[in-house]
């Protein structure tokens, strides 16, 4: 057994608003760059829908993540390595940034400088590829928020696979929720293994998924590799690029800017140790539906001492072992048991785990009496069919989604039994198999959600990876060679990246 | 002109060389010094159409013809001799070089049609980008007008210079160049537009047929790369 910690986060989508707060955070700090303005390392979508980009879930059109052949071997679903370099002249899975949507902006600067004209000025929109005017705007980052669209094609959604999606289309039945997604820093990253330089890497002290800027070449096949689709490519710098878990936050034991950003207090970032020996077999299990078990096998119980003392002969710091012992996210997917990854049959062993949203009654049918086994209602009448959200977390299997459902309705009903005087929950507790003292936690850390319950970070030891006294007086980051300032600039080698000028088209200006 | 014997040393003895040199040298240089901008910027996230076709068709062309050029003329003598006669080799030369040389144009012209005509691609293209996809386009038309050019030869005598050519120049030998007098000036123009190629490379995205080439060391590599901080902190850190 070797033993390897990664910072995982959890996101609680039972208290998402769907605000945005994270994308936009994430993009000012990160991707607010010419050829990155079409990527989001975080976007927000509302479900049901197709997303961004367009079908990522569909992994018969796009090919992402790995594939189990009859030897209970796993390759890339794009292909082996031979495959791989075969196509590296022209991917045939690569998205185009049309899937994604064409980014652009719009040419404020008629507004102001207009001349006198019959009717008010209009900013027409501009795209950020041609810098040319564009006819009209197809599609956005989020075109489809809040159930925007028709039905018919937010139910191409994959996850409504052995639903019967057309009851949803109906108003009285419909539901939604949202889900914000990251790069997974998956355990059995496909990315990784699509990489014909060899340019992306996973860090073994904190899990964090990187690409080398230096090293890649540009061979997109990550994109193509990736089946979350969190693998974008410059189109301006000629390089992939893509979450970086806010790794010098996470550094300094600060969370992610998502995370701190969050004004609905989903994000939860803890350690969990895991055997780093047993990936390979835990991604290989033939039925896609024991993944999730499969993976949770893999986390390692913090508090015992075996498994201590196991993880310091590995390397792992004192205070990264303290930190897992205190780790929301080891609370929420092993103890509790209340989340799970997403889309575990992609086979990545994702890093990124989510808490399943309830949703109201769906009562409809006969107003007033709600299904209810014991004292907690049938999850199984809740707005969100449960297989959806099982399609979604668990490769479709329902049992764990039900369980998790149940307790954080029992913990509802525990607390508001006692709230009113109606009783001490002992018996909700039992039906849902929590103790009163984990029900207690489960309240502390999802309802009260304090800022230092949800994120434990030790801080790293940079000091093994790094000589500081050589980065005195550095630059930080910076594109291209040394301490460049300002956008990639025009060099001996390349010229200048980005050639397109904006070039706004008024036809009533004189 | 080219027949002059000054200026037929400048371009076929001292030139090859000063190409050759700016190659190795630049690479070297953009490879260390500004390895951000090393990469094959690939256009076909803005634009799938013709890409699949024309840059398929280019680069499986291209590289046979590459590989032709380097098996043809660097090969060992006595291996070659072993192998076939002059007049075969010739006549594979022709045959595999000509069809190989004929998908690759094809394909190059689906894609400089792509680069022009299609204004994401036009607006975001530097310079260099479209001067070298014309530089490669006349240099495979040269390398096509030679195959007919040597069906008037087919004894394998012009070939056999030409080789001896190469060879000198590679083993530097000082007298390679008077070889090339008397040489038909399509095969001049070819040898030297090849070698401008060489020139320009380091400063256009050519280089990234070094990565290409570096990539099959994807086949040997386990699917999976970890790095620990220990790596990391012997990775060399740039001022």
């Amino acid at each position: 057994m070797k033993i390897r910690a990664q910072i995982a986060m959890v996101l609680n989508l039972d208290k998402c608003i769907g605000c945005h707060t994270c994308s936009v955070t994430c993009k000012q700090v990160w991707t607010s760059r010419q050829g990155m303005e079409y990527a989001w390392f975080n976007n927000v979508e509302t479900k049901p829908g197709i997303g961004y980009p367009k079908d990522w879930e569909n992994q018969e059109r796009w090919k992402g993540g790995w594939k189990r052949r009859k030897n209970g071997k796993i390759v890339p679903k794009q292909g082996g390595k031979l495959a791989v370099l075969a196509n590296i002249f022209a991917n045939p899975n690569l998205p185009e940034i049309d899937d994604y949507y064409e980014p652009f902006t719009f040419d404020y600067e008629h507004l102001q400088k207009a001349p006198e004209l019959p009717t008010a000025p209009v900013a027409r929109p501009l795209s950020l590829v041609t810098g040319r005017p564009m006819e009209k705007i197809e599609w956005g980052p989020n075109w489809e928020e809040i159930l925007g669209g028709e039905f018919d094609k937010r139910s191409q959604d994959y996850n409504f696979e052995a639903v019967q999606k057309d009851i949803y289309g109906q108003f009285e039945n419909t539901f939604m929720m949202y889900l914000p997604r990251l790069c997974e820093h998956c355990l059995n990253p496909s990315c990784v293994a699509s990489c014909p330089s060899g340019s992306i890497y996973k860090r073994e002290e904190d899990g964090i998924v990187l690409i080398d800027q230096d090293k890649c070449r540009g061979w997109r096949m990550c994109v193509s590799g990736c089946p979350y689709k969190k693998i974008y490519y410059n189109w301006t710098s000629g390089k992939a690029e893509k979450c970086i878990f806010c790794y010098p936050r996470i550094e300094a034991g600060q969370p992610t800017v998502c995370s701190e950003t969050c004004v609905g207090r989903i994000r939860y970032l803890g350690v969990l140790l895991y055997d780093a020996d047993g990936i390979e077999k835990a991604a290989s299990v033939e039925d896609e539906q024991d993944l999730y078990e499969a993976q949770l096998k893999l986390f390692l119980d913090p508090n015992d001492p075996a498994v201590v003392e196991q993880a310091r002969a590995d390397g792992i710091a004192d205070n990264w072992i303290e930190a897992a012992k205190r780790s929301p996210a080891y609370k929420m997917a092993v103890e509790w048991k209340i989340a799970f990854p997403l889309h575990p049959e992609y086979r990545t062993l994702p890093m990124v785990w989510y808490v399943p949203p309830l949703s109201p009654i769906q009562s409809h049918a006969n107003a007033g009496a709600i299904d209810t086994v014991g004292d907690i209602p049938d999850v199984r009448s809740l707005r969100i069919p449960v297989r959806y959200l099982a399609n979604l977390l668990t490769a479709g299997a329902e049992a764990p989604i039900v369980s998790a459902l149940e307790r954080m309705l029992a913990m509802r009903i525990y607390f508001r039994q006692r709230q009113l005087g109606e009783g001490d929950g002992a018996a909700v507790l039992e039906q849902a198999g929590l103790t009163k003292a984990q029900v207690e936690d489960m309240h502390r850390y999802l309802a009260i959600a304090n800022y230092e319950d949800r994120f434990v970070i030790p801080t790293s030891h940079r000091e093994e990876a790094e000589d500081a006294y050589g980065l005195k007086g550095s630059c930080g980051f910076t594109f291209g060679n040394g301490c460049d300032y300002g956008p990639p600039h025009s060099s001996l080698f390349g010229g200048k990246m980005g050639r397109r000028k904006l070039t706004p088209f008024r036809p009533l200006d004189t | 002109m080219l027949a002059n014997s000054y200026v037929n040393t400048l371009l076929f003895g001292v030139y090859p060389y000063i190409c050759l040199v700016v190659l190795l040298i630049g690479s070297l240089i953009r490879f260390d010094r500004e390895p951000y901008t090393w990469k094959s910027d690939s256009s076909q996230m803005l634009r799938k159409r013709e890409l699949r076709l024309g840059s398929n068709l280019f680069h499986y062309g291209v590289i046979i013809v590459i590989l032709g050029h380097f098996a043809g003329f660097l090969a060992p003598h006595w291996a070659v001799d072993w192998a076939l006669s002059p007049v075969a080799h010739q006549l594979l030369a022709m045959v595999v070089g000509g069809i190989a040389g004929l998908t690759a144009i094809a394909g190059l012209t689906i894609l400089i049609h792509r680069r022009l005509s299609d204004p994401r691609i036009r607006l975001n293209s530097r310079k260099w980008d479209i001067a070298i996809t014309f530089m490669l386009w006349l240099q495979l038309l040269l390398g096509l007008l030679t195959v007919p050019l040597s069906a008037f030869h087919m004894d394998g005598e012009l070939f056999e210079t030409l080789t001896g050519y190469v060879k000198g120049i590679v083993t530097l030998d000082g007298g390679a160049a008077a070889l090339m007098i008397g040489v038909p000036l399509t095969y001049k123009l070819h040898i030297l537009l090849g070698f401008t190629l060489f020139l320009v490379s380091p400063f256009t995205r050519m280089i990234h047929i070094w990565s290409g080439a570096g990539a099959l060391s994807y086949l040997f590599r386990p699917y999976q790369i970890v790095r620990t901080p220990k790596t990391r902190a012997e990775e060399p850190t740039r001022p």
